[in-house]
């Protein structure tokens, strides 16, 4: 298969994150992606920040909340702004995504989780004081 | 065996991207197309890469900042400190700015100048308005004492945001080349990539915003 088969067919193409392939010829198809994209994320914002300072939830149940807020938000933002979809010829971007989401998880979890184990090990700080005299 | 051979040879140079420049070419025309997408595809892919490695980055810092979130030192914590009518307002620009920098970047596809000077312009002047209200915010937390040599907790708040805030000043600053560049080279394929590369940019620092936003200000202000 010759490169220029491949690419025959623009629909068969690859795509690039950020790039609408009717962006040429229908500006307003464009357009109505961002626009829902704008919505969704505002009303999650708003959510999240309404959240944050309400009484009317159990306490310990807001930053529970707060994430999944946030993660609902940026995946909005992924699939409106940065036109990451699950098409097939998307498989690309969304392998690189998965990876990196792979190796965020773990930086962040594995560092809470060996820190708080440290941290409960360790001698409280009278009793080391006492040791260094 | 010997057929695909020849055609292996007759099409030697189309493999490599190069057959497109003779002019009687049967899939001339398509070819360039062809070419065109390819290094827009190369391009935006590889720049995807790299706003992973660069969100990445900034999980090492949130993670530092979950850690020692607690360690104030004695001094005062998120609660004392954060204003959440300043973050959500900062939080309006930045979005805000996201959305009509993927006005901007359509406008460009579809060489709508109006759209995309005036698209461009109201991303700079929200960008431009979001770091001025971080920088104001940082001005005032270090004239009451709370500044990154306070506590370990602030060492690690200054350096997370501090670092989205330089984030965002360069992207104004690659704002104001990319205005002048298509001011001055008109919409050229090579432009239009640069385009696309900046505004997966400017999208992914909104990405970023949100963790922060909901991670450091609304948690530590519920908390």
């Amino acid at each position: 298969m010759s490169h220029a088969e491949q690419h025959s067919d623009p629909n068969l193409a690859d795509a690039v994150p950020g790039y609408e392939r009717h962006a040429g010829e229908e500006f307003s198809e464009g357009l109505g992606s961002y626009l829902i994209g704008l919505g969704l994320a505002t009303l999650l914002t708003i959510v999240s920040f309404f959240i944050a300072r309400t009484t009317l939830v159990w306490q310990p149940s807001i930053p529970v909340a707060l994430a999944v807020l946030a993660i609902a938000q940026m995946g909005v933002h992924l699939v409106f702004f940065l036109h990451i979809t699950t098409g097939p010829d998307n498989v690309n971007n969304v392998m690189a995504l998965a990876f990196g989401v792979l190796i965020v998880f773990l930086v962040v979890v594995g560092s809470l989780w060996i820190m708080a184990h440290m941290n409960q090990n360790m001698m409280p700080m009278d009793q080391i004081m006492q040791m260094q005299r | 065996m010997s057929a695909f051979q020849g055609t292996a040879g007759d099409s030697g140079p189309d493999r490599l991207g190069h057959g497109g420049t003779a002019p009687g070419r049967l899939h001339g025309a398509e070819h360039a197309v062809g070419e065109l997408m390819a290094k827009r595809i190369v391009v935006g892919y590889g720049f995807w890469i790299f706003l992973l490695s660069d969100i990445i980055m900034f999980s090492a810092f949130f993670a530092s900042y979950a850690v020692l979130v607690g360690q104030t030192a004695g001094g005062p914590s998120g609660r004392d400190l954060f204003d959440l009518r300043n973050t959500g307002i900062e939080t309006a620009c930045l979005l805000l700015s996201s959305f009509t920098c993927g006005i901007a970047s359509i406008g460009a596809q579809a060489h709508r100048g109006s759209w995309f000077y005036g698209a461009m312009a109201i991303t700079f002047i929200l960008g431009a308005g979001f770091i001025g209200l971080e920088a104001r915010e940082f001005a005032g937390l270090a004239a009451q004492g709370a500044g990154p040599t306070r506590s370990a907790f602030l060492s690690a708040f200054f350096t997370l945001v501090g670092c989205h805030g330089l984030h965002v000043s360069g992207g104004l600053l690659w704002l104001l080349t990319m205005v002048a560049q298509v001011f001055a080279k008109g919409y050229r394929a090579d432009i239009l990539r640069r385009i696309l590369c900046f505004s997966l940019f400017w999208h992914a620092l909104d990405i970023i915003w949100v963790a922060l936003f909901s991670m450091v200000y609304l948690m530590g202000a519920a908390a």
